[in-house]
């Protein structure tokens, strides 16, 4: 199984813990934990990623093995690490001050 | 036995204020949705069990929540029964799908506006700030969206569906945001025709529309901006708020940027009713539930320093439709006072005594049981008050 780690407000909104299991069939990417976990947890569609354009929203990143992989393509493969689930796939809400 | 449901949007949650008749004492309940902004949360006129609430975020966008216990709970709409229930028991409602609508049968296509250096930029969906039910069916509610646009909802809010002709007016290329983003934030519903509804769009104006909302026509013809190029331009106003009363919908008052003005022909030309106030800009307009001539709004000092006139809090009514305005202070802070007061924050009751509420940035929600002649605080230090809405449930 695949580990996630949610921002507080996702836990929130989707009454989950901070870490969730999904599994993924086929190329393990951010695109692909992303669907499988909005599979999950509908309510999340739109929260991470862009309705209409499938973008990654502004303020939320994703860390892979203490990587930021935000910028890269989506549908690009993670580490093994990733995928056999020895480390999490972090979603991370932008910190802001104040 | 009626009760008195104060509904209260801030930065950081919802909270539900009740009482009974007497609002003498208020239970407080919340937050709801912590660590969210609520822009708004309203209530059905036909059912007042039934809620609507616009859950917002920077980071993850914009959720719509419903209750239908008047608050106790709540679910993303278009859940099953089954969703709630279970050993998850989350809802899988999906009701934050707000898409500018580009289809050739409904739609318009996806323009641009103009962005704050003069360039064109694409409309760009930001958040829900305005939810307005329908006066008959509990499942049909209009939303107000940054960008400028209405939607609305006929399944409970389980979907959403943009009518595209506000968006799709002709004037929209050259409309622009204002400091707090482009956002239609007003949607008042004719409850004598029906067919007829208005909109207000920050720093662009007010609209109406004759055919349940398919097409819209400016209504800004009086309106007079010194802030833009043409300050009689037929859209560039920044209207912060239209209220009117029920039994003479044809009257509305509008609190702009600066101005307090007032239409009797529907919108179709308007005068200014600013009169003896300290100052006529604010955010917030009221109409008395049984006075129709009898309006509220709270002076602040100016477009640059967002707090009352010399650190007063001070109400301003009128009974005569404008003009002539009465200073309301008993019982509001009369020194050192620095809130300010948004546009969506300030509400009535409809209760004989009329009640008059409003929220304010820092986090009190001011209350009279008399009209306006007295106030006192219900809640203070909640997070800064978004918005305010009240129910009289019978």
């Amino acid at each position: 199984m695949i580990r996630v780690v949610l921002p507080a407000g996702l836990q929130l909104l989707a009454g989950c813990p901070r870490e969730i299991e999904v599994e993924v069939h086929g190329a393990v990417s951010v695109a692909s934990i992303l669907d499988a976990v909005e599979d999950l947890y509908p309510m999340l569609k739109g929260t991470m990623r862009e309705h209409d354009t499938g973008k990654r929203r502004p303020r939320v990143r994703f860390f892979a093995n203490k990587t930021d992989v935000s910028l890269a393509r989506l549908d690009t493969p993670l580490p093994a690490v990733i995928a056999d689930g020895a480390e999490p796939l972090l979603v991370v809400g932008a910190i802001s001050g104040g | 036995m009626t009760t008195i449901r104060v509904l209260v949007g801030t930065r950081k949650g919802a909270f539900i204020l009740t009482s009974d008749e007497s609002r003498c004492d208020w239970q407080v309940d919340g937050p709801h949705f912590p660590g969210w902004e609520v822009y708004h949360m309203n209530a059905s006129p036909a059912d007042p069990d039934r809620l609507y609430a616009s859950q917002t975020s920077s980071w993850f966008g914009q959720v719509i929540q419903r209750s239908d216990d008047g608050g106790k709970t709540w679910h993303t709409p278009g859940s099953k029964p089954e969703d709630l229930l279970g050993e998850h028991g989350t809802p899988k409602g999906e009701s934050n799908k707000f898409v500018y609508d580009t289809s050739e049968a409904t739609g318009a296509p996806l323009t641009t506006h103009m962005w704050y250096d003069g360039t064109q930029h694409p409309w760009e969906f930001a958040r829900v700030w305005h939810l307005e039910p329908d006066l008959d069916d509990p499942d049909t509610c209009y939303a107000g969206v940054e960008d400028a646009a209405l939607f609305k909802t006929t399944d409970g809010g389980a979907s959403w569906h943009e009518l595209s002709g506000v968006r799709g007016h002709n004037t929209g290329e050259g409309w622009h945001p204002g400091a707090g983003g482009m956002c239609l934030h007003t949607i008042v519903l004719d409850p004598v025709n029906r067919n007829r509804l208005f909109v207000a769009i920050s720093a662009v104006g007010t609209f109406r529309s004759d055919d349940n909302g398919k097409t819209w026509k400016p209504v800004n013809h009086g309106l007079v901006s010194d802030y833009i190029p043409d300050p009689t331009a037929e859209v560039g106003h920044c209207v912060h708020r239209v209220a009117i009363h029920p039994s003479n919908p044809s009257t509305l008052f509008m609190q702009k940027h600066w101005d307090v003005m007032r239409s009797d022909d529907g919108g179709d030309s308007w005068r200014e009713v600013s009169g003896n106030l300290p100052s006529d800009f604010g955010f917030p307009i009221a109409v008395h539930p049984h006075e129709p001539e009898t309006i509220y709004v709270v002076p602040i000092e100016s477009d640059s320093l967002h707090w009352p006139p010399e650190g007063k809090l001070r109400v301003y009514r009128s009974r005569s439709g404008g003009e002539d305005w009465e200073a309301l202070t008993e019982g509001l802070p009369q020194e050192h006072c620095y809130v300010n007061i948004l546009r969506d924050a300030m509400a009535t009751d409809r209760l004989d005594e009329a009640g008059i509420y409003f929220g304010t940035t820092g986090g009190q929600v001011y209350a009279s049981r008399d009209h306006g002649d007295h106030w006192g605080p219900i809640v203070r230090d909640l997070p800064p008050v978004l918005s305010v809405e009240v129910q009289t449930i019978q």
